[in-house]
């Protein structure tokens, strides 16, 4: 009991009215501070989406950055680029804030050094790739549709390939866009045992071709 | 003849003469010295009209009718194989890799393609409507006349 006299003593402080403070100072105090709280935790955690931060752990930069500047994600024609957190975090708030506590892991992760070689890295690449098709799998490739959308596609601008594949498999909602569009960003880990795109999918999935 | 024969041993050795032949033949690549800067040429873009084209002779790699960039053919993947290969073909309607491609190179025919032929782009090339670089006289021979 002699444990919690002082939270107890605390308690009773808060319970009571204020003595001198007048109601405008707190109400007003209150809400300047809220203010600043709110404001200050959202720009902080608009830092950890920023390019510098994320390129601030050498396992980003030496490994999944490298080779993001190989590719169309990072240099085309018309200079949009996606950063890190355009396609690895979801936008909308509550989505971000989970995605911001899981990563807390990949903290832990740097800290000890997990995949802290080039080596170790590979090593575990295919858990970490397995880990982002999932989540893109599960939100319907939600980062790529926030820029990419079905409907602004103008299918006669695609290759009559790509056209007939979008209408047949896409459109109708058959697939999403990480099951055939794997490895477009960065390089891929070992895909033995991974089926292509257009066959990932449980219902049609014909276990006799399945590669070992 | 004692000149003749001096002008075939300097030729031999590699005379300054030598040198100066071989500098005014034309370079087939590149700029002369070699280290000045070359222009970059626009990328020609690429032929995907998905037809199968024919073959100039019966040795020729099929070339690659739609595009190949960005394709990633690496020690951990192949994506020209997760259409080309044999089990996949039934539902990709892609060609499938010849026979030859599964054989090592004393003839044996393996379960699956054969290292030395894993590099896809080694042989099989994508295609561009443009200039050739090089005058090329190449008639096929059944139907040259």
């Amino acid at each position: 009991m002699r444990l919690f006299a002082p939270l107890h003593r605390l308690w009773l402080i808060a319970r009571s009215p204020a003595g001198t403070l007048s109601l405008a100072f707190l109400t007003l105090g209150g809400f300047a501070c809220g203010v600043v709280f709110w404001g200050g935790f959202n720009t902080a955690m608009e830092f950890t989406n920023t390019e510098t931060f994320c390129l601030s752990c050498h396992e980003m930069q030496s490994n999944v950055y490298e080779e993001l500047s190989r590719t169309v994600h990072f240099s085309n024609r018309s200079g949009v680029r996606a950063i890190c957190s355009d396609c690895h975090v979801p936008h909308s708030w509550t989505d971000k804030i989970a995605r911001k506590m899981q990563a807390s892991k990949e903290v832990w992760g740097h800290l000890f050094g997990t995949i802290d070689t080039r080596q170790r890295f590979l090593d575990r690449r295919l858990e970490l790739a397995e880990h982002e098709w999932a989540r893109f799998k599960a939100n319907d490739s939600l980062e790529c549709r926030n820029c990419h959308a079905a409907a602004a596609m103008d299918l006669t601008k695609q290759s009559p390939r790509a056209a007939q594949i979008h209408q047949r498999y896409l459109f109708t909602g058959q697939r999403t866009c990480i099951d055939c569009h794997k490895g477009i960003a960065h390089e891929l880990p070992d895909m033995a045992g991974v089926l292509p795109g257009w066959r990932d999918n449980p219902e049609t999935e014909d276990t006799q071709h399945r590669v070992q | 003849m004692k000149a003749r024969l001096l002008l075939a041993c300097a030729l031999a050795f590699g005379s300054p003469a030598a040198a100066q032949r071989l500098q005014e033949a034309p370079r087939l690549t590149g700029n002369s010295p070699p280290t000045t800067p070359v222009p970059a040429l626009p990328v020609p873009r690429t032929v995907t009209d998905d037809v199968r084209r024919g073959r100039n002779y019966p040795e020729q790699p099929p070339v690659i009718p739609h595009a190949i960039e960005g394709y990633q053919i690496t020690l951990h993947t192949n994506r020209c194989l997760t259409c080309h290969s044999r089990q996949y073909i039934e539902g990709s309607g892609a060609p499938m890799i010849s026979v030859t491609h599964f054989m090592d190179r004393d003839g044996q025919v393996l379960a699956d393609v054969t290292p030395r032929r894993y590099f896809c782009n080694a042989c099989h090339v994508s295609q561009a409507d443009v200039q050739p670089l090089v005058p090329n006289t190449f008639r096929d021979a059944l139907q040259a006349k």
